[in-house]
């Protein structure tokens, strides 16, 4: 079924060595419209292949597509419709969370009104209408990650790659960004995230894909996973935890 | 080992960090240990061949100096003290606010007190370190010319960095109770920059506007200074007998100074904990803009860029004022200049090599501020904007504030000469360019906040930036000559750009 659908992202042979392989010759396909989790244990390599689709790695061989545009060659009209967001946020202390988007919406060159009327909503959407014309510097780690949100959702990104975007957020902010994630997707956009809280993809993502060893061992809805991992095994975390060391046995 | 967590055991943790932190440079092996060595040896001796040339001369002064002789001495321990306080200072204040170990520590059963003691006779040793190593090639030629007697200043620079510390510990503590753990941090640290360059500036043109004769000397030899200087064998003179070889003046001078030290030490340590305690608790102040619409403005992508770049640089005093600092210790050799030469044919041209200097300067902290410090480089790096679009955006920011602080200057000066004027701008441009190319070629990902880090983090890069911004200065000044001399510089400040070209660390 999702076949028909345009294809978001494809990597192609994927590969970056450090002193080992981290990403091994990756294979991915993710779908416009389609909410993606990446899992995997410790040091399997997810944050290095999505690091390379954002274009802040150059990988060793393979090859991206984001959105039909091959991003190693046209790496600007890649990024121009992709958003990237750490489990680190990123924002100048010294500027407000409305000029952080004003130099966001720059960057991308969004004309003035389109950012502004985005602006209005993300800012009013992430309860940060308070601290809109405070500088940064005393945020908190989840607000920092909201205006680093904003930031991202600002430019309207077709594929939106996020990196444990859910670390060290409380219930609440949890809830917010999952939320506005969804919402994403059901007005077309992509997601791929990575994050190491299972119940999260169980409940949101569309399809789930497993590295280890910088390789996919296993990709598919929720189900299919389960069948692919062992008749006994019923939650994702199972499923999961069966799958790596299966893995693992074989490497 | 001794037993953890007596003042011996911490004593040690201390000088082991102490020591690597020490030896770094020399220990990272390979070509850059190679590099360390020789340019450590070179530095040497050309201190020494330096010391040898300043000092050679007064080898021969007498134990049994006079009072005028004594008042010079004086003063120029009094200038290095000056300058060893205000160093103090900022390792006093590091201390507070360097959160890395401090929690750890202050979470720790070990009494906060202990752990503070220790770590002010570090500071104080460091700060001896330091002194004695930076004294050494003038103490070596003295002695060499003059007799060992002259080695006992090195017990005088010792006892000089100990007081120094124990005023330091003092001031900062006050400053503490005064105004509290906020701002003291800025305040100490513009205490410290100011008592710095405040003393040398203050003494030079005092000399300057008393003879007129480059002499820093001659305000210190008035008449009316000279009738009322304590007699030869008061005590004011201690510290300056000592430094002459007066073994009595040495040993009491060393006395005190130990004193001096355990008692800021032992009085200062249990407050110090509190002090740490407060500063850990201080909130970053909500800063609220007063732009309160929300409007935005239509942006390309460039302008985003030196926009962000101006407001960043805008809004922190602390880096600003670091910054400033630099240029402040620039004054002194302008004023001299100018006076010196005022009554000569073209006074203004001799403010030119200094404008072009500061200017060098300058460039060279505010290049690494945007080229370097870059806080959010994974946005920048995702964003649709081809790199090269972002380091020129970035140069244009830099460029902008150097033009924006030397505009008004330059424009003053084309009203005597229009050459001049226009000399002046070519060699700002000139230089600020250098060290913009320079932190180009030495660019690393870094948070601004290690602003004051980034001497360490490439030494080639800080010694080539001084060097070029010098060689620019030079070619300025002999351009504005005029002369076709200017050329000879000129080559030298681009074969230092050349070679910065070459060695450049090329990393993917
Ligand atoms: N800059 C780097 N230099 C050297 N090795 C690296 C670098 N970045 C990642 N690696 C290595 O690549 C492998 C994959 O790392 P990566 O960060 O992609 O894992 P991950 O799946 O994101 O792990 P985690 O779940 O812990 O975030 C690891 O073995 C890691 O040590
Ligand atoms: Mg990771």
């Amino acid at each position: 079924m999702h076949k028909s659908r345009p294809v978001s992202l494809a990597t192609r042979g994927l590969r970056k060595d450090f002193e080992r392989p981290a990403v091994d010759g990756l294979d991915l396909t993710i779908y416009g419209g389609e909410f993606y989790c990446l899992l995997g244990p410790n040091g399997a390599g997810k944050t290095t292949t999505l690091r390379m689709v954002a274009g802040l790695l150059g990988p060793d061989a393979g090859t991206i597509a984001i959105e039909g545009i091959d991003a190693l060659a046209r790496p600007e009209d890649a990024k121009q419709v992709t958003a990237w967001l750490s489990d680190e946020p990123m924002v100048y202390d010294k500027l407000t969370p409305y000029e952080y988007l004003e130099f966001v919406a720059g960057l991308w060159r969004i004309d003035a009104a389109t950012a502004q009327a985005r602006a209005r909503d993300l800012i009013g959407w992430l309860g940060l209408e308070d601290q809109a014309h405070t500088r940064c510097e005393g945020f908190s780690k989840g607000m920092r990650q909201k205006v680093a949100l904003a930031g991202a959702l600002v430019h309207d990104p077709k594929l939106i790659i996020l990196d444990e975007p859910l670390t060290g957020l409380d219930a609440g902010a949890a809830r917010l960004v999952k939320n506005v994630l969804r919402e994403r997707v059901a007005r077309g956009g992509t997601v791929i995230m990575t994050t190491h809280i299972l119940e999260v993809a169980e409940r949101m993502a569309d399809r789930i894909g497993v590295i280890a060893n910088g390789r996919l061992i296993a990709e598919g809805t929720l189900d299919e996973l389960r069948i692919k991992a062992g008749a006994a095994v019923a939650s994702l975390e199972d499923a999961f935890l069966a799958l790596v060391a299966s893995e693992a046995a074989a490497a | 080992m001794s037993e953890p967590a007596t003042m011996a055991w911490l004593a040690s943790h201390e000088l082991r960090l102490g020591w690597r932190d020490l030896t770094s440079l020399v220990t990272a092996g390979g070509r850059r240990r190679r590099n360390a060595i020789i340019a450590i040896v070179v530095f040497v001796v050309a201190m020494h061949a330096f010391a040898n040339w300043v000092v050679k001369n007064y080898a021969t002064i007498d134990i049994g100096a006079d009072p005028v002789t004594l008042i010079t001495i004086s003063s120029t321990l009094l200038l290095s003290w000056a300058l060893l306080l205000s160093q103090a200072m900022e390792s006093v204040t590091r201390i507070f606010y360097t959160r890395s170990d401090l929690d750890l520590i202050l979470t720790s059963p070990v009494s906060a007190r202990k752990v503070f003691a220790v770590r002010m006779a570090r500071i104080a040793a460091a700060a001896a370190m330091m002194a004695l190593l930076l004294a050494s090639p003038f103490i070596n030629t003295l002695a060499w010319h003059g007799g060992p007697r002259w080695l006992a200043g090195y017990g005088v620079v010792a006892a000089m960095a100990a007081t120094a510390t124990a005023f330091a510990l003092a001031l900062t503590i006050a400053l503490f109770r005064l105004i509290g753990a906020r701002r003291t941090r800025l305040i100490a640290q513009i205490v410290a920059a100011v008592i710095g360059a405040g003393f040398v500036i203050g003494l030079q043109i005092l000399a300057i506007f008393s003879g007129g004769t480059l002499s820093r000397v001659t305000a210190l030899h008035s008449p009316w200074l000279v009738a009322r200087l304590p007699d030869a064998d008061s005590v004011v003179w201690w510290p300056a007998r000592a430094a002459l070889g007066d073994i009595t003046a040495l040993v009491a001078v060393l006395v005190t100074a130990l004193l001096v030290i355990a008692g800021a030490i032992a009085l200062f340590s249990a407050r110090f904990g509190e002090h740490a305690l407060a500063a850990a608790g201080v909130s970053a102040a909500a800063v609220r803009q007063r732009r309160t619409s929300l409007r935005l403005r239509p942006r390309t992508p460039s302008s985003a860029l030196r926009r962000k770049e101006w407001l960043l640089l805008w809004r922190d005093p602390w880096l600003v004022s670091q910054t400033l600092m630099q240029i402040l210790y620039l004054l002194p050799p302008a004023v001299l200049l100018y006076v010196t030469f005022r009554h000569g044919t073209n006074a203004y041209v001799v403010l030119i090599p200094v404008m072009v200097m500061a200017a060098g300067q300058l460039a060279g902290g505010l290049a690494w501020l945007s080229i370097s410090g870059e806080d959010a480089p994974d946005l920048i790096a995702t964003a649709p904007v081809t790199p090269a679009r972002v380091l020129t955006a970035k140069i244009e920011a830099v460029l902008g504030a150097v033009a924006l602080v030397f505009a008004p200057l330059t424009a003053v000066l084309a009203f005597e000469s229009v050459y001049a004027a226009l000399v002046l701008a070519l060699g700002i441009a000139a230089a600020t360019a250098a060290a913009t190319f320079i932190q180009i070629c030495f660019r690393a990902q870094a948070r601004r906040s290690h602003f004051r880090r980034r001497h360490t983090s490439s030494r080639i890069a800080t010694f080539a930036e001084a060097f070029s911004s010098v060689s620019w200065a030079a070619t300025a000044a002999v351009a504005a000559g005029p002369s076709w001399l200017a050329v000879i510089p000129m080559a030298v400040a681009l074969a230092i750009l050349l070679g910065i070209w070459l060695v450049r660390p090329r990393t993917a």
